[in-house]
């Protein structure tokens, strides 16, 4: 088990890593990446504890798996999301910032988080 | 310490290695390139913990469509330049480190903490395989004891897909999304576009194929078709379908719509939505996984 708990560590300090670069990066692409490297921590540590659950010859509880899968697939559509949103901010306004006050063509509303 | 130990400990101190060097470099294109590469060995990672599955979703999606993705966007974000004024203050970073790191120390705590055997669902999935006639257990709990989960998971991506189209301008509604790639035709993208597809698709269409049997399935091979097709989009060689295209928008439906068909079909001849005979299982868990996202602009 001594595997798993190098790479528990691993996710564990991913999920720190990942929620310090979200609140500290003011570039919302920077966000968006930190974001998911939260997520994939948040994913790794579930693959964890399925590990501790491998049993009748399978190395690694299905269930979970299976959630992890489309866990994977649900933040992919999640972040093409985001980045279709980022690219018309950057259109729109000519910079890809979340400042309220932040020079940009007027008559716009503010753009939300 | 044996060698698979030493491998694990680099691995994770790699992977970690990336994860900073991500959050902390100043380019942004840097920072995606990064993540990317991180993707993939993340991927390595689940391999390791024996989740084959999950590992080729995540280089898939992670190393391969959502790269492309964030590399297309960091390209045209890429000379918005970066105001340093917009930097949180020096208490911001330093809390916003106190929280992270404890975040952190509580999930190793937790992690340490597990019981060397946790209650598992795997046996259960071992007892019923024989209900689908697929020996794969992953491809078993996401096609048929947890079909209601990948449905919805369908119905997700279409409202993505969905959302991401109508951010386009109204002038430009029904029409492509995006504007029509250029590249140099004798650059080495279009020698790649036309050199990768073919095999990528053989690969894509074999590890849909598999995932019966063997890791792999539906997302993993839907996602590698996927990045072929956006290959080819980003050399200029074919053009993403305008929006209004019948048959595109049919076709996307189908994912769920025949999902839903092949649950309503389990209420009609079986015992509950989504049941199926175990006879039909196989065609009909082919049917419903079929049609896969398209690409996502």
């Amino acid at each position: 088990m001594t595997a798993v708990r190098v790479f528990g560590v691993c996710a564990a300090l991913a999920v720190g890593l990942g929620l310090f670069g979200l609140i500290t990066n003011p570039q919302p692409l920077r966000k968006i990446i930190a974001f998911n490297i939260l997520g994939s921590g948040v994913f790794l540590l579930f693959g964890i504890v399925g590990r501790h659950g491998a049993a009748s010859g399978i190395g690694n509880d299905p269930v979970p798996q299976a959630l992890v899968i489309t866990g994977v697939v649900v933040a992919f559509a999640a972040t093409a999301l985001a980045i279709a949103l980022l690219l018309q901010l950057f259109q729109r306004a000519g910079s890809a910032t979340l400042r309220n006050g932040a020079p940009r063509s007027a008559g716009s509303d503010p753009p939300g988080g | 310490m044996s060698v698979a130990t030493i491998f694990e400990i680099a691995l994770a101190a790699v992977v970690l290695g990336l994860g900073i060097w991500t959050t902390a470099v100043r380019d942004t294109y840097s920072a995606t390139v990064g993540f990317v590469v991180y993707g993939l060995l993340v991927a390595l990672i689940w391999v390791r913990l024996d989740a084959v599955d999950v590992a080729l979703t995540e280089a898939a999606i992670s190393g391969g469509l959502g790269g492309v993705l964030l590399l297309g966007a960091a390209a045209r974000v890429r000379d918005a330049g970066f105001m340093a004024a917009e930097a949180p203050g020096k208490a911001a970073r330093v809390s916003a480190a106190a929280l992270s790191m404890l975040t952190a120390a509580a999930l190793t705590v937790a992690v340490f903490l597990l019981p060397d055997s946790a209650s598992t669902l795997a046996p259960a999935v071992v007892a019923h395989a024989w209900a689908t006639g697929l020996t794969n257990p992953v491809t078993n709990v996401l096609m048929a004891f947890r079909a209601m989960d990948t449905m919805l998971e369908k119905v997700v991506l279409l409202l993505a897909l969905v959302g991401v189209w109508s951010l386009a301008r109204d002038s430009a509604w029904g029409g492509r999304p995006g504007p029509r790639h250029q590249a140099d035709p004798n650059g080495v993208l279009v020698f790649l576009a036309r050199l990768l597809p073919p095999i990528g698709m053989v690969v894509g269409i074999y590890i849909f194929w598999t995932g019966a049997d063997h890791p792999g399935g539906a997302f993993q091979g839907g996602a590698i078709l996927a990045s072929m097709w956006l290959l080819a989009i980003m050399a200029g060689l074919t053009d993403t379908p305008p929006v209004n295209r019948r048959r595109l928008r049919l076709l996307l439906v189908a994912g769920p719509g025949l999902f839903l068909v092949v649950g309503l079909g389990g209420l009609w001849f079986g015992a509950a939505f989504l049941a199926y005979s175990p006879a039909l299982a196989k065609p009909a868990l082919l049917l419903a996984g079929t049609p896969e996202r398209s690409a996502q602009q």
